[in-house]
């Protein structure tokens, strides 16, 4: 049963990416409002994948990524980024920092839920 | 004398023993031709066997490969059939994923009361599900009778014009309550305040009550989709009820609490 871990502050893309993801069989979705909020959300569950935005408060989604990778029991998590910011340049810091893939807003859940499911059998 | 009988008698079974010879190479001949006639026969009738199978397995062929066809011409069909089924999810998919998005700004917008809450979802839908980035929500104020913004995202609210009814595309938009939408998304920096790229406007039944005024698209945002114009008419009812409904009970609360302030006022005279 795979863990997927939601990072966005926006209760709308929060519910929508979360609504998204229940479509894919047995996973169970744990939400999370930032950065912080989502370090604490790792702690307590066993998580396959996270989905964050970038622009959050208290921690941002870079921010996140950097702790994920740093962090011997976190490193190998997959990290999908989903933000409003479609430049080249934040995709090559985001990929930079170690996410694995990087979705601009507005997103197009079947594709989200293809990058999904790719990352959960790669793992 | 008696020489002669004997030798007749001898002579006599010597012509019979010569005819017998000759009837036995007749016999003999005769078997030699029948044999071979045997022989042609039994050739021809398995010539005429071969040619009964040849045409028993020419038939078998021609039934085989009329079967290929008819099962040639089924796959093609069940191809044929698979591409639409696929064609079919795909847009199910789709119309599914539109559904979830509008379901979700929908739930969003009716899951409070609270009037600068409300007109913070209203923002979030337009940023993340229509993909805007600088756009405005304009509401007619009720005594200069005027479009003023009340929220906006990466614009100054105080810097935006107020509008009035029926002025430019913005009042035009608010007096028709008819949107406006461009042909094709074009990027620009440059952004006329009073020419918004698409303008909605928010209308309780026939009753506008503002727009949304949108003036620039995220730049990974190429054209607009079908639930972009789906999102569009959502915004136009609903953000509309929301943000009228949680005005209202906002203004309703303010009032109470002022009442009950005088209340407890007069309470304490007393």
């Amino acid at each position: 049963m795979p863990n997927i871990l939601v990072v966005e502050d926006s209760p709308t893309m929060r519910q929508l990416i979360s609504f998204a993801m229940r479509r894919i069989e047995k996973a169970k979705v744990i939400e999370a409002t930032d950065g912080v909020d989502a370090l604490k959300k790792l702690s307590e569950n066993q998580v396959d994948i996270i989905l964050a935005d970038i622009n959050m408060p208290v921690m941002d989604g870079l921010k996140l990524v950097s702790l994920v990778r740093s962090n011997p029991s976190y490193k190998d998590i997959p990290v999908i980024i989903i933000t409003t910011e479609g430049a080249e340049e934040d995709r090559k810091k985001a990929m930079a920092i170690g996410a694995n893939a990087y979705l601009p807003k507005p997103i197009q859940t079947q594709e989200l839920i293809r990058l999904v499911k790719k990352y959960l059998e790669t793992n | 004398m008696k020489e002669k009988p004997i030798l007749r008698k001898a002579e006599e079974f010597l012509q019979l023993f010569k005819k017998g010879e000759e009837f036995t190479k007749g016999l003999l001949q005769e078997n030699e031709r029948l044999r071979y006639r045997v022989a042609e026969l039994e050739e021809a009738l398995s010539q005429s066997e071969n040619k009964t199978r040849l045409q028993h397995y020419e038939q078998h062929i021609k039934m085989l490969e009329e079967e290929i066809q008819s099962l040639k011409q089924r796959y093609r069909k069940v191809e044929e059939e698979n591409r639409d089924f696929a064609k079919k999810y795909i847009e199910v998919e789709e119309e599914n994923n539109n559904l979830a998005n509008l379901y979700v700004a929908s739930y969003q917008l009716h899951s409070t009361l609270d009037y600068e809450e409300v007109l913070r979802i209203v923002l979030e839908i337009i940023i993340n599900l229509i993909g805007a980035d600088r756009f405005a929500i304009m509401l007619i104020d009720e005594k200069s009778n005027d479009l003023t913004a009340v929220a906006a995202e990466g614009l100054d609210t105080g810097a935006l014009p107020k509008i009035k009814i029926g002025e430019g595309i913005i009042g035009r938009v608010a007096k028709e309550g008819e949107g406006y939408f461009p042909d094709e998304l074009v990027h620009t920096d440059n952004i006329d305040l009073q020419k918004p790229m698409v303008c909605i406007p928010l209308k309780i039944k026939e009753h506008v009550i503002g727009v949304i005024a949108i003036y620039s698209f995220l730049i990974q945002k190429k054209e607009f989709s079908n639930v972009d114009y789906e999102l569009f008419n959502l915004l136009a009812g609903h953000a509309a009820t929301a943000i009228f409904s949680s005005r209202l009970y906002t203004q309703s609360e303010r009032k109470l609490s002022t009442i009950q302030g005088f209340l407890e006022l007069l309470k304490d005279r007393k």
